[in-house]
């Protein structure tokens, strides 16, 4: 009797064990969409094994064993392929972290599949959503995937003259007379505003610019009001705005107001705050080749290119988009952050989402990017 | 009868206890600058108890009655109401009003440090005189306010003050640069610096060439509409359209002019923007 539970307990591990590899076996043999997960098959005899296999090793980090299920026929080495997914530079990918994935297969013969794969990863920014579609090939009983040669922005040693403009701030000796070293907050004004319901809530949105001649650091606050004059909710721009504001710099601004309809709101009252900060004109960041498209998966977006046309490497672009229609009013405000750092004079490709009811109203747009040195900060 | 015989009792009760306040009185003085040494005369005899209370004070003290209650300037220091009490087999009081002293300081404040050129009404400024105990002096005295830049004066005025304050409003000016603004009483001054700056860009123009890399894109010399270069910093939006979509680069003015690179090989549209205000437009033909 003394050792029952001790029988138990091994009889339980052993059934334990005996199920896991039935689950493994269940989830290699997944038609459809397969969800990401740390088990690893053995043999890779599908390209779903495949690729589940490669994506769950990539999670672990392990990259040897990841990088055997790659093809390198475009000459891409190991550690070019280890810096494609854990980022470098400071970059918002070299801060995240491989949560999850779903693999759907899109193209399937005897030889070369074509899979898609939503990848997504947890970032002190938030969690960020990517979409990959893998090309992969069958070597005798493997599928293996192929991988592209990774373009990684190189630099050449140079050295690039910075004379733009710095801004800082003195504050005055502590035995000042009362009212002889006042320097007044920067003057900011919301130049814009428009209140929508969206699926997921509330948004207020607009664009709030600088008119001042010293640099603001700016936060928009908003607050819904009922018809009974009682405050429903109050939130901030956070994330969602350039904070730190040139002179006659424009930046849209965005607040989110989850689970809540404008049905019941009878008022916004719009709050902007603007206190005097330390900045720099530098650096200066040009969107290039910006285009609204259609992408694979039937999606609008806003594609274009980060030119940084200066001599510091930007380490977190974010690029903020305030999108107008015809009587150019602002109909929408979307973000994102480009998970690769910005080096200088190099490009790097952004795209931001436009959801499906606005796109076809849109008919201009204005980008602003926001941007986060680690030097800086 | 018993009616008169009930007033006259009165009235000597009365004339009994005038006489026992005779013996003992305290007389306030009725103009008392703060600062200054105070006696307040007393009447009676024996010894008594003086208590004092005002603004941040409060003491007691032994006295002598038929001698005079001296208060130093120390106790004095601060404006308002004070109360003196004399008490030796009744309690007396008395009242007296401390005002201000001669003026010391003029405490001066101006808004906003920053104001752009050509605004009515724009700048205010708010002066206080105090005497050197920080008192706010209320009877009125008259202010002389001054503006001027680059020596020249702008705007002198004289303001009696009301109530302690003397303020006034003005428009700003038409030049970009400093202003001082002074406040003076008497041989009292005070100076503040008020930052006129370029308001608006006016007349925004752009000019643009191709180079191999892509559109060299330049303002001129981006001033406002009153001929004001507009400062250092300034962020102009530059925006070419063109058959790969669109570019745009927010570029700081440095020395009045602000440039951007624009990669746009096709024909192109560029125009020019700075805060609400847009400029003019150029076409440019594509990459040769």
């Amino acid at each position: 009797m003394k050792y029952a539970i001790a029988i138990i307990l091994v009889a339980v591990t052993a059934g334990l064990m005996v199920v896991g590899l039935f689950v493994t076996a269940q989830a290699g043999g997944t038609i459809g969409i397969a969800k990401g997960s740390a088990l690893h098959t053995a043999k890779a005899s599908t390209p779903d094994q495949a690729l589940n296999n490669l994506l769950a090793d990539v999670q672990r980090r392990n990259w040897d064993r990841a990088f055997a299920n790659v093809v390198s026929t475009g000459g891409i080495t190991e550690p070019a392929f280890i810096q494609d997914w854990i980022g470098s530079n400071g970059s918002v990918r070299s801060f995240s972290s491989l949560e999850g994935f779903e693999v759907r297969p899109l193209h399937e013969t005897n030889d070369e599949a074509q899979m898609r794969v939503h990848l997504h990863f947890s970032s002190p920014v938030g969690p960020i959503e990517d979409v990959r579609d893998f090309h992969l090939v069958r070597e005798g009983d493997l599928w293996k995937a192929v991988w592209p040669k990774v373009e990684i922005p190189s630099v050449p040693a140079q050295v690039i003259p910075v004379t733009y403009l710095r801004w800082d701030l003195v504050t005055g000796s502590a035995g000042d007379e009362w009212g002889a070293k006042n320097v007044d907050s920067p003057h900011v004004r919301i130049i814009s505003m428009n209140a929508v319901d969206s699926a997921q809530g509330s948004v207020v949105m607009g664009e709030v610019t600088n008119e001042d001649t010293v640099p603001a650091f700016v936060t928009v606050n908003a607050t819904l009001v009922d018809g009974a004059g009682n405050a429903i909710d109050e939130e901030s721009s956070f994330d969602k705005i350039a904070h730190v504001l040139l002179p006659k710099q424009v930046t849209p601004y965005r607040i989110d107001f989850p689970n809540l309809s404008l049905k019941n709101v009878k008022n916004v009252h719009m709050d902007v705050k603007a206190t005097l900060v330390p900045a720099s004109a530098d650096p200066v960041i040009g969107v290039m080749n910006q285009k609204i498209e259609t992408d694979s998966q039937g999606k609008s977006v806003l594609h274009g290119d980060l030119l940084n046309q200066s001599g510091e490497t930007v380490n977190i672009p974010h690029v903020i988009v305030s999108f107008y229609d015809n009587s150019g009013k602002v109909v929408w405000v979307s973000d994102g952050y480009v998970d690769r750092a910005l080096l200088p004079q190099s490009t790097e490709a952004f795209a931001v989402e436009i959801p499906k009811s606005l796109a076809p109203s849109i008919h201009n747009f204005h980008v602003v990017v926001n941007q986060y040195s680690l030097n800086n900060s | 009868m018993a009616r008169l015989l009930q007033f006259f009792s009165i009235l000597s009760l009365g004339a009994l206890f005038c006489g026992v306040c005779g013996a003992q009185d305290l007389h306030a003085p009725s103009n008392v600058t703060a600062g200054e040494d105070v006696a307040l005369p007393t009447s009676g005899s024996g010894k008594a108890t003086f208590y004092l209370a005002g603004p941040g004070i409060s003491q007691k003290n032994d006295v002598t009655l038929g001698e005079e209650i001296r208060l130093s300037g120390q106790d004095l220091r601060y404006a308002g109401d004070y109360t003196a009490i004399l008490c030796s087999d009744t309690c007396h009081t008395a009242t007296f009003y401390v005002t201000a002293a001669k003026p010391a300081s003029v405490i001066f404040l101006v808004h906003p440090s920053r104001v752009p050129v050509g605004q009515n009404d724009a700048v205010s400024g708010v002066a206080f005189p105090f005497d050197q105990y920080r008192n706010l002096i209320t009877v009125p005295e008259n202010v002389n306010f001054q503006l001027s830049a680059k020596d020249a004066s702008l705007w002198p005025r004289s303001i009696r003050t009301q109530n302690g304050v003397a303020w006034f409003r003005a428009n700003s000016g038409k030049s970009a640069g400093p202003v001082q603004a002074v406040a003076s009483l008497d041989d009292l001054s005070a100076k503040r610096a008020v930052q006129q700056v370029a308001s608006d860009p006016c007349n925004l123009r752009i000019t643009g060439q191709r180079t191999p890399n892509g559109i060299l894109v330049q303002t001129e010399p981006v001033h406002d509409c009153a001929g004001n270069v507009v400062p250092d910093g300034t962020i102009v939006t530059f925006t070419a359209t063109g058959p790969n979509g669109k570019g745009t680069v927010d570029a700081p003015v440095k020395q009045g002019i602000a440039r951007a690179k624009i990669e746009s090989p096709g024909t192109s549209v560029i125009s020019v923007a700075s805060g609400v205000v847009m400029g003019n437009e150029i076409r440019l033909g594509a990459q040769p």
